[in-house]
């Protein structure tokens, strides 16, 4: 281990004698994506070992879970993975709720799924530009937030907030779908697959990003699913797992898609199926928005989700029931439960454990990254630094996945 | 000993077939089945469940700290089975001050999970590779996910130390 020994030229005639030098990338790079620390043992330009330190973004958010109510926690959701608040959110909500027993409405359901959707769209935007840049393609990161510009006015019309929105909530939505969110979506989906075009004509078959990216970071199936990689990392590998196939959550399993797979199962690989994946998250949110069902955006459960609020000015129960929800909470039926999602970084687990108060007793959140950094080692081990900024990006992950 | 529809799962059926010793109690909740396995067999177990049943992927290792009940941490388990498509929790009563055996050596994924663990909790893993703290910084003293250690940390602003 490199960072167990204090001694640099200990570490560095260790391995491979007086020529080799410990490098560190810094929590502090712009390559890093976020605050993750390598240390990397280097031999030239050849990287022997390398070994990533992690805990530069921790807030004790599970800790944080336990002492607000269940529905104030779902705040604290948005900010574990920042890029794909959403998808947090979801997770969590469909724990609570299936600890609660709670039937949710077809139309929350769908809407949740449009969301969900395209904030993977939002997610792997923010993953193309940032790991174009680094290779050096400027312009794509450029075109990239320009799309993602979009996507945040339509979830700041939905919740108010661009990134975190928390709008989904235990028992369905926050608030009630605005006025004129269809125009706004369908214009976003018109406009989407023209523009995958236009980064697909940057970057696929540009000979520099295949030089910098054909048989780098290449880890094995078997080893990546022993290692705990879960996602795009997996399916560029091979093997066409995705939890929204495999165990469909919030009516999923009423949507038509593709699952994209590769089977190199290197840099390259991963670059197609997350750019595939965006293709298929625009196919369904456009499925979504033509086929919503109309209904109640909130489950018909009065001790849990709060009273209309017209009815809560007028009506006694309704008044009764919106102060005990929010000044106590509403109890939840002790028990324990590990809901997982497809997140667009992988596998998202969040394991919410009850003991019958209004807070939760603890929320272990496994976030899709701590398990893809596993693998971060075994990729670089024997590679130059510059594949190391490739191997990185490609990983995609959030530290505040990571870290929460 | 184990309740009739949690035996319906095939891999649970298996093992408490070939190691009833080790199972101690057994539930299903919510469409979710857990095992509550003995300390000392949890390797055992877990290899098992692995070579023989296909549950090649660990989802994650974590704790739940149950204090001031005796035993005081529950380590669990989930473990995931792709070509089966399904999924089992596994627990532990690990008591305050014990250690447990760490799986590493079945999923190498349960290094990290096994620190964090550690960090977090306190707990122990016997012959884990690298047992150091992860989330906190190496000097740090305590254990912040223990239901004793409060919300704030122990430690003020900067300015008055």
């Amino acid at each position: 281990m490199i960072a167990a020994k204090t001694n640099v030229a200990e570490q560095a005639n260790s391995k491979t004698g007086p020529r080799s030098m410990v490098l560190n990338m810094g929590p502090q790079h712009p390559s890093t994506h976020g605050v993750l620390r390598l240390l990397l043992q280097l031999d030239g330009e050849t990287i022997v070992e390398a070994e990533p330190d992690i805990g530069y973004l921790h807030t004790g958010i599970e800790k944080q879970c336990e002492t607000l109510t269940f529905q104030q926690a779902v705040t604290l959701t948005d900010r574990v993975d920042y890029l794909a608040n959403l998808s947090n959110n979801l997770c969590y909500c469909l724990a609570v709720e299936k600890l609660l027993g709670l039937e949710i409405p077809p139309h929350a359901q769908w809407m949740r799924v449009m969301l969900t959707e395209l904030t993977r769209i939002s997610s792997h935007l923010v993953w193309l530009g940032t790991h174009a840049i680094d290779i050096g393609a400027m312009s794509v990161f450029l075109y990239c937030f320009r799309e993602r510009e979009d996507l945040l006015r339509i979830f700041e019309m939905f919740s108010g907030q661009r990134m975190m929105t928390s709008y989904f909530r235990v028992g369905g939505l926050a608030l009630e779908p605005p006025r004129g969110w269809r125009h706004a979506v369908r214009k976003f989906l018109d406009a989407f697959p023209s523009r995958v075009e236009e980064y697909e004509n940057l970057l696929t078959n540009n000979p520099i990003w295949l030089r910098r990216t054909r048989g780098v970071g290449y880890v094995s199936l078997e080893d990546m699913l022993d290692l705990g990689v879960t996602g795009p990392m997996i399916r560029a590998a091979g093997l066409p797992w995705d939890i929204r196939k495999a165990e469909p959550y919030s009516a999923y399993d009423q949507f038509d898609f593709d699952v994209p797979t590769r089977t190199e199962g290197d840099v390259y690989a991963r670059y197609q199926v997350r750019i595939e994946e965006m293709r298929q998250s625009a196919r369904i949110a456009g499925q979504a928005l033509e086929g919503m069902p109309s209904g109640r955006w909130v489950a018909d459960a009065p001790k849990v989700v709060l009273p209309d609020r017209e009815k809560m000015k007028t009506q006694m129960e309704a008044l009764i029931y919106h102060f005990k929800i929010v000044t106590e909470g509403f109890r939840v039926p002790p028990g324990e439960v590990y809901q997982v999602i497809e997140s667009p970084r992988g596998e998202l687990g969040y394991y919410v454990v009850s003991d019958g108060t209004p807070q939760p007793y603890r929320v272990h959140i496994h976030g899709p990254s701590f398990g893809n950094l596993q693998a971060t080692s075994k990729m670089v081990e024997g590679r130059l630094i510059a594949d190391v900024i490739a191997c990185l990006g490609s990983i995609d992950f959030v530290l505040g996945d990571a870290d929460r | 000993m184990l309740p009739e529809p949690l035996r319906e799962f095939a891999a649970v059926a298996a093992l408490d077939t070939r190691m009833p010793e080790a199972v101690i109690a057994g539930k299903i909740d919510r469409g979710e089945a857990t095992l509550e396995i003995a300390v000392a067999r949890i390797v055992d177990v877990c290899r098992f469940l692995k070579q023989e049943r296909q549950f090649v992927r660990l989802s994650g290792v974590t704790a739940v700290d149950w204090h001031p009940q005796e035993p005081r941490f529950e380590v669990v388990y989930h473990l995931h089975s792709v070509a089966g498509n399904e999924r089992l929790r596994l627990k532990c009563r690990v008591a305050s001050a014990a250690e447990i055996d760490s799986v590493t050596g079945v999923w190498r994924s349960a290094n990290w999970y096994e620190r964090e663990v550690f960090d977090l909790f306190g707990i122990g893993f016997r012959n884990h590779p690298n047992l150091r703290r992860i989330m906190m910084p190496e000097d740090w003293e305590g254990h912040p996910l223990r239901k004793d250690y409060p919300v704030h940390g122990y430690r003020y602003s900067y300015q008055d130390e």
